[in-house]
């Protein structure tokens, strides 16, 4: 039964996300959570872990639930279902359509997604601050220590960008939030 | 069959080097393909490219598929995706079995409430650089507002709207309209 879950929440992420790693996060955090695979918590953890692994985010962030869910069978069939959808789509597309992919109607259709979709990630990410700063509607918890690593670590990362040109990579943010967290939280 | 394994060899080469996902995987990809193994050409590159954004999926997935069907047909593909996902498959398959434990020691469980923080972080910074991307034309803002302002009253109040629901309004609204604006060009008044 979880096994099927598994295949249609990952076949559905599969399809839906357009635009990389980060745009498929609002949609993984949804399907993740309405089958209650893991817990808000959990499931920012792994983001962490996906994007300092080797590898597409979405495929890390399927076999990691998959495993916990499932075991080996599980990680097989939700890393099966993410990517399934993305495969047969190309070879369809360059077997039968390679016109329609530069026809105006569906670069029209293509670019309101990608607005769409633009929206949505932002929404997603500042409500994923939101909630490690001030809790969540149904429970409202102020915690002043998250507020500041916030003030930090943004600083971090968007005035790197004003040293570096492309500011610093991910894995190297997350390695000083983690030493951060250790200093703030203790050990 | 040597080609196959090459093809596979080649893309496990990628996916294991490759961190932060599928936009850092482009550069590496058109070095190994099109400048050492020439596989393919600067032109198909940019083609995959494009195919790859425009459709859903990881876009390391798309690449992999599109230049193992390119040499190698049907198997070529599988060999190729096959290829780019194996590695990551087994490092988060060994960490699947490991992080909970790991998570019972304090300094570990406070060093990801840090990062945690940092991945709030990280997803609004990937925001704000797709806001960039975006044209600075009346339609495409609208749908990045509305779907902005609808994602965070979702959020904050746990409605049981899907971001899928939302795309596809998004789309459908993207396409009348540009049906309309060429209705309206061909029937000139």
């Amino acid at each position: 039964m979880i096994l099927l879950e598994l295949l249609v929440g990952f076949l559905m992420i599969g399809c839906f996300s357009f635009g990389g790693a980060y745009a498929a996060i609002p949609l993984i955090r949804e399907v993740v959570l309405s089958f209650g695979w893991l817990e808000e918590e959990k499931l920012s953890y792994m983001i962490a872990v996906s994007e300092s692994t080797p590898g597409p985010i979405m495929v890390n962030m399927a076999t990691y639930i998959g495993s916990v869910k499932a075991g080996v069978p599980g990680a097989i069939i939700a890393t099966f279902a993410v990517v399934l959808p993305a495969f047969l789509i190309v070879i369809i597309l360059m077997l039968l359509l390679k016109k329609l992919v530069n026809s105006g109607a569906f670069q029209a259709t293509l670019g309101s997604l990608k607005s769409c979709v633009t929206g949505i990630i932002l929404a997603t990410g500042a409500y994923m601050i939101l909630t490690n700063c001030i809790g969540s509607y149904s429970g409202i918890a102020v915690d002043y220590v998250a507020i500041i690593l916030t003030l930090a670590l943004g600083a971090v990362c968007f005035g790197s960008k004003k040293i570096m040109k492309k500011g610093l990579s991910p894995i190297i943010l997350i390695c000083i939030a983690g030493v951060a967290g250790i200093l703030a939280y203790g050990w | 069959m040597k080609l196959l394994f090459e093809l596979f060899l080649t893309f496990s080469k990628i996916g294991l080097f490759t961190f932060g996902g599928g936009y850092a995987m482009i550069p590496l990809i058109e070095n190994v393909c099109v400048t050492g193994k020439e596989w393919i050409t600067h032109e198909e590159m940019m083609d995959i490219t494009v195919i790859a954004e425009s459709t859903p999926g990881p876009i390391a997935i798309n690449c992999a598929t599109y230049v193992g069907l390119k040499k190698k047909g049907f198997w070529g593909a599988v060999a190729a995706t096959l290829g780019v996902i194996l590695p990551s498959f087994l490092i988060i398959l060994l960490i699947s079995f490991f992080l909970d434990r790991f998570l019972e020691i304090k300094w570990v469980a406070s060093a990801f409430k840090g990062i945690k923080i940092a991945v709030g972080i990280l997803i609004l910074d990937a925001a704000i650089k797709m806001v960039a991307k975006i044209k600075k034309e009346p339609f495409p803002i609208v749908i990045l507002s509305v779907s902005f302002a609808c994602m965070m009253l979702v959020n904050i109040f746990a409605l049981r709207i899907s971001t899928i629901v939302l795309m596809l309004a998004a789309a459908l609204t993207g396409l009348s309209v540009y049906l309309i604006k060429r209705h309206n060009k061909e029937v000139p008044e």
